[in-house]
């Protein structure tokens, strides 16, 4: 394969490297990371970069690894009126992301009652296969959250004002129409709302480093105020309504590639014109299922609230526990970028990979636009969360686009050969771990062991300048799905 | 009883498999039993509902596709595990499919819960008939 470092962390696959190729492809990663990605990558990535209307360059991200149709990692824009929009560059979790928030607790203050504390949130924050939420709604109700997302939350008392300000496009992805996505979806996802799921989805406690902070001043505009301090961290997406969103449309567009003959070199690339009605049926369908994503982790979130305060003996507001910010890292957005030195508004996919607006952007909440967006991505559960602030880099290399996570190198099966859920519960617990899985098999598979050392990626992402990083966090509980 | 292997090294982070049987009656109710071994123990699942599904397609592996995404939507909409499926597909003009699934509402103990399936994915997806039989392979989304 063809591929050179055109500049510190960069590195170009040429058109030349594959027949249909529109543009370059390029991996955002230090030498060690390109060396330890798995083939896929290349071939996902490449296979992006001939899709019609793709801008400039497909890229994946430092965390990049085999996934279906665009890799993870995988960030490409389109032109409005030639481009595509293609659910295989979204994934079937719409709206996977992640939400973090903080308390002005202490490790010290919680540890004495975190089995108390484990055992409230796992109640109140179903996890796993086939769970219903605490949140019951008529079709009608659940339409209503597709369009409003978390303002549909905060008018219903799940949420606190300022909450939908401190979200991703405040919660409320514009366009969704809830007459796109099918009965079958509405079905599939209205018992839902509030629910963890199943996979690599977790809630996470987890306390400051005190040693790892990198940028006081930007953590302090984070809410990073004392040592120790503890944050929770959510992540998951759409649940069973997103998966269905997903499904219907893929079976769409398979036709769609026929009508307007479109050649893609993986059937999960299926796509259509993003204005053709198929094109704008599924962006608004998908708006309802990032919403719906928005407010499941709005409505977990008031759980939390609720577990702390039923455990504390007090109320959430005076324990501090404000919404820090919530990303997605499976989405498609209309957004303006500098294509070819031309501001333009496109359509971006980030299929695990996160938006990192730098300081200044209007996108960004009013609280944090002195510094840029908080950029959160998840480890592993055995390893540390990172806090990364957007930086101006990312609009010059990336379309502002940055990390999602650590990056899976090993299979399911191989982990769970390797090691055992109940071993993995009693090694985290041995370092003050605490965790409640729903699953044995499935803790197993997620084990630590599976990823990447997300301090490199981290490391990476920093020093290559698409996002800086601000502080580190250890997890002190994981509830599993 | 057709078979089935887990393949692993494809898409890691997701869950692929290849699936062998006699006929494709067996091939498809493999695939099924193939989907639901990833979420679960499926020898734990006992065949105490049973759920009728028809499906048509004009393409054979866009049938495989309809009838996993159907058992998918029917896990969360109903809850359920499968564990048995009994299945006719005949070519008219259309392929049809025409049967009964069997099984319960989920259990998590009972079913030795593992991990959850979204969705049926079209990354090499393919169905072919070999000389003695029929093949498929699928990557699920985890």
């Amino acid at each position: 394969m063809q591929m050179k470092k055109i500049q510190e962390g960069v590195w170009e696959i040429p058109k030349t490297e594959k027949q249909g190729m529109r543009v370059p492809a390029r991996i955002i990663a230090s030498q060690q990371l390109v060396n330890e990605m798995d083939q896929g990558v290349f071939d996902q990535i490449t296979n992006v970069a001939c899709l019609p209307g793709i801008q400039m360059h497909a890229l994946c991200m430092p965390d990049g690894h085999w996934g279906y149709g665009f890799p993870i990692g995988g960030v490409a824009v389109f032109d409005l009126d030639e481009g595509i929009i293609s659910p295989g560059g979204i994934g079937f979790d719409i709206n996977c992301g992640v939400r973090m928030m903080k308390t002005d607790l202490t490790y010290d203050e919680v540890k004495p009652k975190m089995k108390e504390l484990m055992d409230a949130l796992f109640r109140l924050v179903p996890a796993g296969i086939g769970s219903r939420g605490f949140v019951k709604l008529k079709v009608d109700k659940f339409k209503e959250v597709m369009v409003k997302g978390v303002d549909w939350c905060v008018e219903n008392g799940y949420g606190w004002k300022e909450d939908a300000a401190r979200t991703e496009e405040n919660g409320r992805i514009p366009g969704a129409n809830p007459d796109k996505v099918s009965s079958k979806a509405i079905s599939r996802g209205v018992d839902q709302l509030g629910t963890l799921g199943s996979g690599n989805h977790y809630l996470e406690i987890q306390v400051a480093q005190t040693d790892s902070v990198y940028n006081q001043e930007i953590a302090k505009v984070f809410g990073l105020t004392k040592p120790n301090q503890v944050f929770v961290m959510v992540h998951c997406g759409s649940r069973g309504f997103g998966h269905q969103v997903a499904t219907d449309y893929l079976r769409v567009f398979e036709d769609a590639i026929r009508k307007y003959k479109i050649q893609v070199n993986d059937r999960e690339l299926a796509c259509a014109p993003f204005n053709s009605p198929e094109g704008q049926n599924y962006y608004q369908g998908m708006a309802c299922a990032a919403n719906s994503a928005f407010a499941n982790r709005q409505l977990i979130m008031h759980r939390i609230r609720e577990g702390f305060s039923q455990v504390f003996h007090k109320d959430p507001q005076d324990m501090g526990m404000h919404l820090v910010y919530d990303v997605a890292h499976n989405i498609a957005k209309l957004e303006e970028h500098l294509i070819d030195g031309e501001k333009k508004k496109v359509v971006v996919h980030r299929k695990g990979a996160t938006r990192s607006f730098p300081p200044g952007d209007p996108k960004v909440p009013e609280v944090y636009r002195s510094v840029g967006q908080p950029v959160i991505v998840g480890g592993s559960m055995e390893t540390s969360s990172y806090v990364l602030v957007g930086a101006q880099k990312a609009m010059d290399l990336t379309f502002g686009s940055t990390m999602h996570g650590a990056g899976r190198t090993m299979s399911r099966r191989e982990a769970k050969r390797k090691v055992r859920g109940t071993e993995i519960r009693e090694k985290m617990e041995q370092r003050g771990i605490h965790v409640r899985a729903v699953s044995m098999s499935g803790l197993a598979e997620e084990a630590g062991i599976a990823y990447k050392n997300i301090q490199n990626v981290v490391d990476a992402v920093d020093r290559i300048g698409i996002s800086r990083k601000v502080f580190e966090l250890k997890p002190i509980g994981n509830i599993k799905g | 009883m057709g078979k089935f292997r887990f393949l692993e090294d494809v898409a890691i982070a997701d869950v692929a498999f290849l699936a062998e049987g006699k006929t494709l009656e067996e091939l498809f109710a493999t695939c099924a039993r193939a989907t639901f071994e990833v979420m679960a123990n499926t020898k734990k699942v006992e065949p105490k509902e049973v759920l009728k599904i028809e499906l048509k397609h004009n393409e054979l592996d866009k049938l495989l596709f309809d009838w996993l995404a159907e058992l998918i939507y029917l896990k969360d909409a109903k809850e359920m595990f499968f564990g048995k499926f009994d299945l006719k597909i005949e070519k008219k003009n259309k392929y049809i499919l025409s049967g009964q699934v069997f099984g319960e509402k989920i259990d998590y103990k009972k079913h030795k819960v593992k991990v959850d399936v979204k969705a049926v994915t079209l990354h090499l997806f393919e169905v072919k008939k070999l000389r003695n039989n029929w093949r498929a392979k699928v990557v699920l989304d985890i």
